[in-house]
């Protein structure tokens, strides 16, 4: 019986993408079996950053509608053989979507794998609705600003209405703070909002900090999760959190800026 | 939604169930009422579940034996699956014949016999909704306790409304309405919004909107921990956060109306 993860956060832009390729990425390399599922369907992009792109034949929709099998869509992944990923479709819109065929693939997954990530779209809309409707765990991937953090709380009310779980009155989806492209220094200058204001609002277990991080948008260029970047203070922060999730104690890094002292050394700005 | 590789699943669901209700202690006369009745719509009856109300016999003095019922109207073809209203001798008896018993409330409920066959494999309590929200955007359902059920809305004039607890953060988007008091013991998330026909009380942070006594009830109040509210208002008279004094932003603060005039407080 798989664990469903969703990884979602109402907003746009905010990493969920990078954060599922990292953390399926991080749960196989632990030993896990993992498979990672891009519900974005008609802005296709998970394929990019796993850079599988070129060897999807069949994706998610094909599935749906018995056109092909699970096993001929999902593609193993480059790096880990315990890491697949079932693309979505470029060519359809989210209404190709169906509550039942969503169900009868994550049921299908359930029976091999030990962790199905979701990878949702922005918005609230019928693809973030479905993502997140059969989840066990929820990541919640939120900026360090005041509109994403409102979109966050946004889905986290969702998360506790509209999911199989609040329906069944089963146990509540459990549900994680993620925080992404942190930077202390615009923090300390107020640019920008610190975990404190954002946890005054959100109040949830916090998973980890990701810091801003150029190696993001190379590993993404790339086409590998940045989690492989092990130099990186970005793949080291998402390992931090797939070992966090699955149970072990690790302080939090990155919330201050270590360089802050070379910086005055050498007269960088403060 | 079905899950194939689980075992079972428990759902809570609403459905409309025919009511008995006695007027007669005779069951041969209740029993030839009935058979009149069923055959005007042998189809309606046919194998239909039925909650036997002998409220108005006991009030009355008449005494039934459950036992006798239960026993005619299995014979006729129906299948009685609660019993309500019955004194403490009745109720042993559905309790044997393993048919549960109704012993929540006396409001008068006659939602008599129309609807279709309920689905059988669902639960017993038939009739009333416990629901509190409409149906619609996410708002949170609230179950009411076993003991303690909510309103049905023929009941609200009659019977005193009960209050109801929210544990869990009221998030961004989402509604939350009480017909009595409503007590919110996490945070009230900005563009959520909470009313309640009596008081509110959150004993957290409040920075949605919070609307108490809106069927009008003037004396009702607002009580919070923590005062950031987008709105507050009280039977219609409102403020909003731009026209909240400062000072009492983020402070412990009620809410009430005093000569029509809307007085913000702090709690000290």
């Amino acid at each position: 019986m798989a664990r469903i993860i969703v990884v979602t956060s109402g907003k746009g832009g905010v990493g969920k993408t990078t954060t599922s390729a990292a953390i399926a990425m991080g749960l196989a390399k632990k030993g896990h079996k993992t498979a990672v599922i891009d519900f974005d369907v008609g802005l296709r992009n998970l394929d990019l950053i796993m850079g599988c792109e070129r060897r999807v034949v069949y994706d998610f929709i094909n599935v749906i509608n018995g056109e092909a099998s699970l096993n001929q869509a999902l593609i193993r992944d480059k790096n880990c053989n315990l890491l697949y990923i079932l693309p979505a479709s470029q060519t359809r819109d989210k209404d190709a979507l169906t509550l039942e065929g969503v169900g009868k693939v994550l049921d299908e997954l359930s029976k091999d794998f030990k962790y199905v990530v979701c990878d949702s779209p922005a918005g609230i809309e019928k693809g973030a609705n479905l993502a997140l409707y059969y989840a066990d765990d929820a990541f919640v991937v939120t900026n360090p600003e005041i509109s994403s953090v409102r979109d966050s709380d946004r889905m986290l009310g969702i998360l506790a209405s509209k999911s199989r779980r609040a329906e069944s009155n089963a146990e509540p989806i459990k549900e994680y703070l993620l925080l992404t492209r942190y930077d202390p220094n615009r923090v300390k200058s107020g640019e920008m909002l610190g975990l404190e204001d954002v946890q005054d609002i959100l109040s949830l277990q916090l998973l980890g900090i990701i810091p801003e991080s150029k190696s993001v948008l190379t590993a993404s260029n790339a086409g590998v999760p940045v989690i492989l970047d092990e130099k990186s203070e970005a793949g080291q922060a998402y390992e931090d959190v797939v070992a966090r999730y699955l149970g072990e104690n690790r302080p939090h890094r990155f919330l201050d800026d270590k360089k802050g002292f070379f910086r005055k050394l050498f007269g960088g700005r403060s | 939604m079905s899950n194939t590789s689980s075992v079972l699943e428990f759902k809570s669901s609403t459905f409309f169930t025919p009511i008995l209700i006695l007027f007669n202690n005779d069951i041969a006369a209740i029993e030839q009422s009935l058979q009149e009745k069923i055959s005007l719509a042998p189809d309606f009856f046919k194998n239909s579940p039925l909650i036997i109300d002998v409220r108005e016999l006991n009030k009355s003095d008449l005494d039934i034996s459950i036992n006798e019922v239960t026993d005619m109207l299995r014979k006729i073809g129906l299948f009685p699956i609660g019993v309500r209203g019955g004194n403490e001798r009745q109720n042993k008896q559905a309790q044997k014949l393993s048919i549960p018993v109704d012993t929540g409330r006396d409001n008068e409920i006659s939602h008599a016999a129309h609807g279709k066959n309920p689905q059988k494999e669902s639960a017993v309590h038939a009739s009333e909704s416990t629901s509190v929200t409409r149906d619609g955007d996410d708002e949170v359902t609230v179950t009411a306790a076993p003991k303690a059920p909510e309103l049905s809305d023929s009941a609200i004039q009659t019977v005193p409304v009960r209050s109801m607890l929210i544990t869990q953060p009221v998030r961004s988007g989402q509604r939350i309405y009480a017909h009595g008091d409503l007590v919110v013991m996490s945070q009230v998330s900005a563009g959520a919004e909470i009313m309640a026909e009596g008081n509110i009380h959150v004993y957290n942070s409040l920075r949605g909107r919070a609307l108490a006594g809106v069927q009008g009830n003037t004396s009702a109040r607002i009580f919070c921990l923590d005062l950031q509210a987008e709105l507050v208002s009280i039977a219609g008279d409102y403020k909003t956060s731009e026209h909240i004094a400062k000072q009492m932003q983020k402070k412990p603060a009620q809410v009430y109306l005093q000569d029509h005039t809307l007085i913000i407080k702090e709690i000290a």
